[in-house]
């Protein structure tokens, strides 16, 4: 219980502070965010959007492993692990989209305009899409399990393409691009310390949100399969 | 294995020779996708860059429409218990990866043709690079097309879960060969272009080592 108290404190401060902290030329008290150029109020919306977009990408990273566990295993908790990791993939995809536009609407003059990293975020949620998909389309159980767990294996192996070699042979926009004049992440050089303390704040709070959803996703999803299997189990019996 | 994946493929062969099922649906996409192009395009000319993604455009799209009978065949006509029985997965696997590989090699070369008569800017500079583009782009739609059919004839739903399915595995690939063959159009160095090249070999081997390592899971339930 202490943890979820310790969580809400901690992403209370970092919305307010990320959200209310004034931005200015020269930083003087800890409280004040410096001006970062070509950045400038928007800035703060870096306290929220990388979040999300890492939380797609540990989503789906934690899908692969509990699919691999599965095929292995063949034990359904690690598909309803698997799955329930999908599904707050999906949510936190959407999410770092939908800031992602927003941010580039303020920053760069367009919602939407197929920079690498906006590519491979799409691929990332038609992936999420299809497999959603495809375990409509199934109805037995295993079979749903084994074929999702296969085709997220195989849409594993296409991740490595678009996060690391798509933004360095597309020209792009984001930090890190084959043109990027800037040389590197933001986060190294034009951060402030207070700046990357609720950055890196912000990443840590998001982080043990997603993994308490996801336990109490994984859960409720054997609970109802337990339930399901046992009034089934009543009424041919 | 070689031997037996062969004999596979050389009664898939004659099952389709016997039906004509794919080759004519195949056929008949490749017309209607191309016209209607035609029709769209009106008496306008475009331009090289838009006339070689419109080429992968038809390319994925016939690619879709008849790659997944490979399976779905065999389990319409009740086959594939007896396969599982004479032959072990990745026997099954070759079988089928050598017949839709056939499949897409003639398929997208009637594309090329045809795009090469018809359209006034599908005029390659680098021919060599073309030529490669176009073996290595083929390989790894056949590669991918192949275990997405497996995926589909288990999972029930055969029409258009498909495209779906496959889509973003291939994009990738799409992406990288349309970059190649607008590189091939303009006649830019195999010097300059191997980075793109290296990952559709990248992307080959890649595929290839997964479906071959994940088949066993699909066939065997």
């Amino acid at each position: 219980m202490a943890w979820k108290i310790f969580l809400f404190i901690l992403l209370a401060f970092v919305s307010i502070a990320g959200i209310a902290f004034p931005i200015v030329e020269k930083p003087s008290t800890w409280y004040e965010f410096p001006f970062i150029p070509g950045l400038e109020e928007n800035a703060k919306i870096i306290f929220f959007h990388v979040p999300t977009a890492w939380l797609t990408v540990i989503a789906f990273l934690l899908s692969t492993v509990f699919s691999f566990r599965y095929l292995r295993s063949k034990n359904l908790d690690d598909d309803a692990k698997a799955y329930s990791a999908a599904q707050l993939g999906m949510v936190f995809c959407i999410l770092a989209t939908v800031t992602g536009a927003v941010w580039s609407k303020f920053a760069w003059g367009q919602y939407w305009s197929w920079d690498p990293r906006q590519t491979s975020i799409f691929a990332v949620l038609l992936i999420y899409g299809a497999l959603f998909a495809l375990r409509s389309s199934i109805e037995s159980e295993d079979k749903r399990a084994t074929l999702s767990a296969v085709y997220s294996m195989i849409a594993f192996v296409t991740v490595p393409f678009f996060i690391f070699i798509m933004p360095r042979i597309m020209k792009g926009l984001h930090p890190g691009s084959a043109d990027d004049t800037n040389a590197g992440p933001i986060v190294d050089f034009k951060m402030n310390s207070n700046m990357q303390l609720i950055f890196f704040l912000s990443m840590i709070g998001f982080t043990i949100l997603f993994f308490w959803m996801w336990r109490v996703g994984y859960r409720s999803i054997i609970i109802k399969d337990k339930i399901n299997k046992q009034l089934t189990g009543h009424s041919a019996g | 294995m070689i031997a037996e994946s062969y004999s596979l493929f050389k009664k898939d062969f004659h099952s389709e020779l016997r039906t004509r099922y794919a080759i004519n649906s195949l056929a008949m996409f490749i017309i209607v996708a191309i016209s209607v192009i035609l029709f769209s395009i009106g008496n306008e000319t475009i331009s090289s860059s838009l006339t070689g993604g419109l080429f992968w455009v038809v390319i994925f799209f016939t690619a879709m429409s008849g790659l997944a009978r490979a399976f779905v065949s065999e389990e319409e006509r009740g086959t594939t218990l007896t396969l599982q029985l004479i032959a072990s997965p990745s026997t099954v696997f070759s079988g089928k990866l050598i017949f839709n590989m056939i499949l897409v090699f003639s398929m997208n070369f009637i594309i090329a043709i045809i795009y090469s008569a018809l359209f006034e800017n599908f005029i390659v500079q680098n021919f060599s690079l073309f030529l490669v583009t176009f073996v290595l782009g083929n390989i790894g739609l056949a590669v991918a097309s192949t275990i997405i059919a497996a995926i589909i004839a288990k999972a029930g739903a055969k029409g258009t879960l498909y495209p779906v399915l496959s889509f973003p595995i291939l994009l990738p690939l799409i992406l990288t060969c349309v970059q190649l063959t607008l590189f091939s159009f303009d006649g830019t160095s195999f010097e300059e272009s191997k980075f793109e090249l290296a990952i559709v070999v990248g992307y080959d081997v890649i595929m290839l080592t997964a479906s071959y390592m994940l088949f066993d899971f699909i066939w065997k339930d």
